[in-house]
């Protein structure tokens, strides 16, 4: 299986990874199934109608790294998979911009649309990155939000 | 007593008031008695607190480990990303 884990501060153009997956594997590919995620204006999960001016994230250079190839290695022993390509913005972003983005291509559209799922779920509970709001109001870490514990750990009783 | 790299991030890197200190310890209770005498017993209890996770060169412990020269500790608030 091929994969890609890249961190940058830079945009991305979703096209141009699919294309470069599309590449490598050719007519093995039958499912891509990609997510991206953006910056929202509002914390919904906090339920803070504040509106947020600027995102600001925070990694550990090589163990976020590390942290986010544990995800792909378990989604590799749980699915046939061709190719995973994780790409995980840091720095100042402002709301609307790309903020993460998944890839998976497979045989099947099943594997490839739960690996995909598996992938953004995990991201959000074990990759290293810390978010700082900017807003009117003031700075302030996010929270870790219960629920994607929940989501993360639905994998864990599923298994 | 070996010398050690501890790094801070995020909300705890803002709280202590620091983003890496070099402490000397040869295991990790020797660490927090060190970082007790050097930034006080508010900074251990920040980094103590059961939602703070600690690495070792940058793999994750759960319990008590031996400390070597030139280890890396990072204290790890609860994460964020995606």
């Amino acid at each position: 299986m091929q994969r890609s884990v890249i961190i940058q501060t830079g945009d991305f153009d979703a096209a141009e990874l699919v294309q470069a997956m599309r590449r490598q594997h050719g007519a093995q590919i039958g499912a891509l199934v990609t997510f991206t995620g953006l910056v929202r204006e509002q914390n919904l999960i906090t339920g803070d109608s504040t509106a947020v001016a600027t995102l600001t994230l925070e990694h550990y250079p090589g163990m976020t790294e590390r942290s986010i190839h544990k995800i792909v290695d378990e989604a590799q022993s749980r699915w046939d998979l061709l190719n995973v390509c994780v790409l995980h913005r840091v720095g100042t972003l402002a709301p609307s911009e790309q903020i993460v983005f998944v890839a998976v291509a497979s045989a099947h559209r099943d594997t490839a649309f739960a690996a995909a799922e598996f992938v953004m779920d995990y991201l959000k509970t074990n990759a290293v990155f810390w978010k700082r709001e900017q807003t009117e109001e003031g700075t302030h870490w996010v929270e870790s939000a219960e629920t994607d514990h929940q989501r993360a750990s639905q994998w864990h009783n599923d298994r | 007593m070996s010398q050690i790299k501890v790094l801070f991030f995020a909300s705890l890197r803002e709280q202590i008031g620091t983003a890496e200190i070099y402490l000397s310890a040869n295991n990790l209770a020797e660490l927090f008695a060190q970082i007790e005498t050097q930034l006080g017993s508010e900074a251990r209890l920040a980094l103590q607190a059961d939602n703070i996770r600690i690495a070792v060169n940058q793999d994750l412990v759960e319990h008590e480990v031996a400390l070597e020269q030139g280890d890396e500790v990072a204290f790890l608030p609860p994460v964020t990303g995606g």
